[in-house]
């Protein structure tokens, strides 16, 4: 089969331009010797398959940076019959470096020189035929994101291909020569680039006047933040409910009767355990398809670069960046689709600690067992401050988890970035980012959650004649074993097996503990307020706040990072902090009196 | 007399960290290593070209910068190991 590889400028409408040749079908291929994710499809050109594949944007071939070295690797180790440079038409005065620079690789080029709007407006002429002629290869202006001249460069890649029926390699020594370019650079821009010495003052720099200024800045980032979160949340939901109800509904109406003459514990492993798993899967879909919706605007608007500039004085501070901020805010709302945002991070060590940091976020399924058992254990004028002090606290640990960790992910990343002209995101690629990344997650997550609920459903339900999540199945045989762990943190056995179940969601916390005590949720509040002391309730908030927020958060993080020790990690390191944290708590009212 | 030194000091930006907002310098050299240096060429930042200061973030934050037709930030420590000259 042919392959096509795109090449570019981080920016420079590369992903546009996947998008605009292949359509919707895009997947995240293996590569040998390559870590990071690397979308490719197949794409029909002239009755022949043509895979395409789009690496990172990189500023030059030469470079270690972690991109950088994937580039290197994918053009050694894989031949192609086209490489495809897209280059931003009104940088050309840099950008032209890159070309110069993937003439030397010995495989066929073809250049696009994309927003083609963009350089008109700033009234920058192009010499394309000049360009030809010096690099020695077709040269053609687009506008990917509109769709301008982009039969021509079809036509174009077709007539390379056929040009280049066989797969090249790249010439090895390619990489090790980094000839001084600036000179051949300078002459050929001079050339071929006529751009107006004054550039007209630009409608990005009128809105920055505002959106960066000084004092207005901070106000209008949080404000920004506010719209999205409420966006993503105050949509995302109430959808999130409703698919649960459907769950329900389509439980009740359809899956339990079709059940109804299998044995009870087939009955409850395909009711309870398979297909509770498979909806805690898609329950997370609605989220995070907006989500990414959101993060797609921010994104392609140009904003994500300005809330680093804004944001940077302090969060670097800290070890994080800009970035990071954004995620842990809109992980109050939900972990699981803040940790996938933090692919929008290039630097693999930040991205790991801000992983490790998302999940002390107080998400809305936390703050669901927060409201229900502190109202049922604390008076009504405490119960505000707990869940105060709770809050409190999640940003506490997150920044202490930062300070911890930072010296094992270091970011040796500056913050070096291009603040791009404001530009207003086309519906299309949003609906693209959005459906890709809630694909991923199905595939890349789904099946660690679906056995990790039939785990803990097993784990609570065997032996299967036995009253489920009592203290004879197995699970209450665990807390049997685990009690010299929970006593000094004031649980007994029943609130060890509800954190258990709150391993798989935190959601379902209220739930559990309402068939352990085998109460219906009304008389709950009344067996809590009775069997726990303000203490212990405490206690087992403090535990729940601090240790794995779910499994899918867990699975995501494995997804994201495809780092085994980091997941292990975000288990073992919250794990030891909850229980340090609730022991400490415990001892100290206790020895106060309480 | 050293008063007159001094002043003339501030106003003679050497690197770009000391360059003000509104104002534009010529870089003369990047003492930041080959890998950063890279980066920053990729970017627009080399040995001759001229760079205006946009604008700088509050507390010390990163500097708006614009070197041909690209604007970055970067932060001001990095800014402070571009040496520059005043424009002719
Ligand atoms: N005006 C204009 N904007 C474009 C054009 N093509 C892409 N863009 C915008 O440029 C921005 C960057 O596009 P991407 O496709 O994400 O660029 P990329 O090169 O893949 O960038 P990375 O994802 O950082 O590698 C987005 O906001 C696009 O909407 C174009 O032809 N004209």
């Amino acid at each position: 089969m042919k392959r096509i590889a795109l090449l570019g400028m981080p920016n420079t409408g590369k992903s546009t331009f996947f998008n605009r040749l292949t359509g919707a079908g895009a997947r995240v291929g293996n590569w040998p010797g390559i870590t990071v994710d690397l979308l490719s499809a197949k794409i029909l050109v002239a009755g022949g398959m043509v895979e395409v594949v789009d690496l990172p944007g990189v500023y030059n071939l030469h470079g270690f940076s972690e991109d950088e070295q994937v580039v290197r690797r994918f053009l050694e180790t894989q031949p192609v019959n086209l490489l495809v440079l897209v280059l931003n038409a009104s940088q050309l005065d840099r950008q032209l470096a890159l070309a110069l620079q993937a003439r030397q690789l010995g495989v066929p080029l073809l250049v696009l020189l994309n927003m083609a709007d963009e350089s008109r407006n700033l009234g920058i002429r192009i010499d394309v035929k000049g360009l030809e002629r010096t690099l020695a290869c077709p040269v053609r202006l687009m506008a990917a994101k509109f769709g301008t001249q982009f039969s021509e460069v079809k036509q174009t890649l077709q007539d390379a291909l056929r040009d280049h029926p066989e797969l090249t390699r790249v010439d090895p020594q390619a990489f090790q020569q980094d000839h001084r370019i600036e000179e051949a650079l300078d002459r050929l821009v001079s050339e071929s680039v006529h751009a107006p010495v004054q550039l007209p003052a630009s409608l990005t720099d009128r809105l920055d006047r505002i959106m960066l200024h000084p004092w207005l800045g901070i106000p209008l980032f949080f404000a920004v933040l506010f719209l999205l979160f409420q966006a993503v949340y105050g949509l995302g939901t109430p959808l999130q409910d409703g698919m649960e109800w459907l769950l329900a509904h389509l439980k009740s109406a359809w899956l339990d009767p079709l059940l109804l003459h299998l044995p009870v514990w087939l009955r409850s492993f395909i009711g309870e355990g398979l297909y509770d798993g498979l909806g805690t899967v898609l329950t997370f879909m609605p989220v995070i398809a907006l989500f990414f919706l959101a993060m797609a605007i921010v994104e392609d608007s140009g904003y994500l670069a300005r809330i680093a500039f804004l944001a940077d004085a302090l969060m670097s501070r800290l070890g994080l960046d800009g970035r990071a901020f954004v995620m842990q805010l809109m992980g109050f709302g939900c972990n699981v689709p803040a940790i996938m945002g933090t692919r929008i991070m290039r630097s693999r060590g930040l991205r790991a600690l801000t992983m490790l940091v998302i999940p002390f976020s107080l998400c809305s399924a936390r703050l669901q067992v927060f409201l229900f058992i502190t109202t049922a254990v604390f008076s009504p004028t405490l119960a505000p401050l707990a869940l105060l002090a709770l809050y409190a606290l999640s940003i506490l640990f997150a920044l202490l988890t930062a300070f911890v960790w930072r010296g094992r992910y270091p970011s040796h990343e500056p913050l070096l970035l291009e603040l791009p002209p404001y530009r207003l995101p086309t519906l299309r690629f949003l609906g693209f980012e959005s459906w890709r990344a809630t694909r991923q997650f199905i595939q890349g997550a789904g099946g660690y959650i679906v056995a990790g609920v039939v785990l803990v459903w097993f784990l609570t339900h065997y032996p299967f004649d036995v009253v489920p999540a009592s203290p004879d199945t197995l699970a209450g045989r665990l807390a049997d074993f685990l009690a010299p762990v929970f006593s000094p943190i004031g649980l007994d056995n029943l609130m060890a097996i509800a954190l258990l179940f709150g391993f798989v969601a935190k959601e379902i916390v209220i739930g559990a503990l309402a068939v352990i005590y085998s109460a219906s949720p009304e008389q709950l509040s009344a067996i809590l307020a009775d069997r726990l002391d303000g203490v212990q309730a405490m206690s087992f908030l403090l535990f729940t706040l601090i240790y794995t927020p779910c499994l899918s958060t867990i699975a995501v993080i494995r997804q994201e990072s495809k780092d085994w020790r980091l997941t292990l990690l975000a288990v073992a390191w919250p794990l030891a902090l909850a229980w340090t944290v609730s022991f400490l708590f415990v001892q100290a009212a206790r020895a106060l009196g309480y | 007399m050293r008063i007159v030194i001094v002043l003339a000091c501030s106003i003679v930006p050497k690197t770009l960290s000391e360059v003000l907002p509104g104002t534009a310098a010529t870089i003369v050299a990047l003492h930041v290593g080959q890998e950063y240096g890279r980066r920053m060429a990729g970017l627009g930042l080399r040995p001759g070209v001229s760079v205006r200061v946009i604008r700088i973030s509050p507390l010390r934050g990163p500097l708006q910068v614009r070197a041909g037709h690209t604007d970055l930030i970067l932060r001001r420590s990095d800014a402070a190991r571009i040496e520059v000259r005043a424009v002719a």
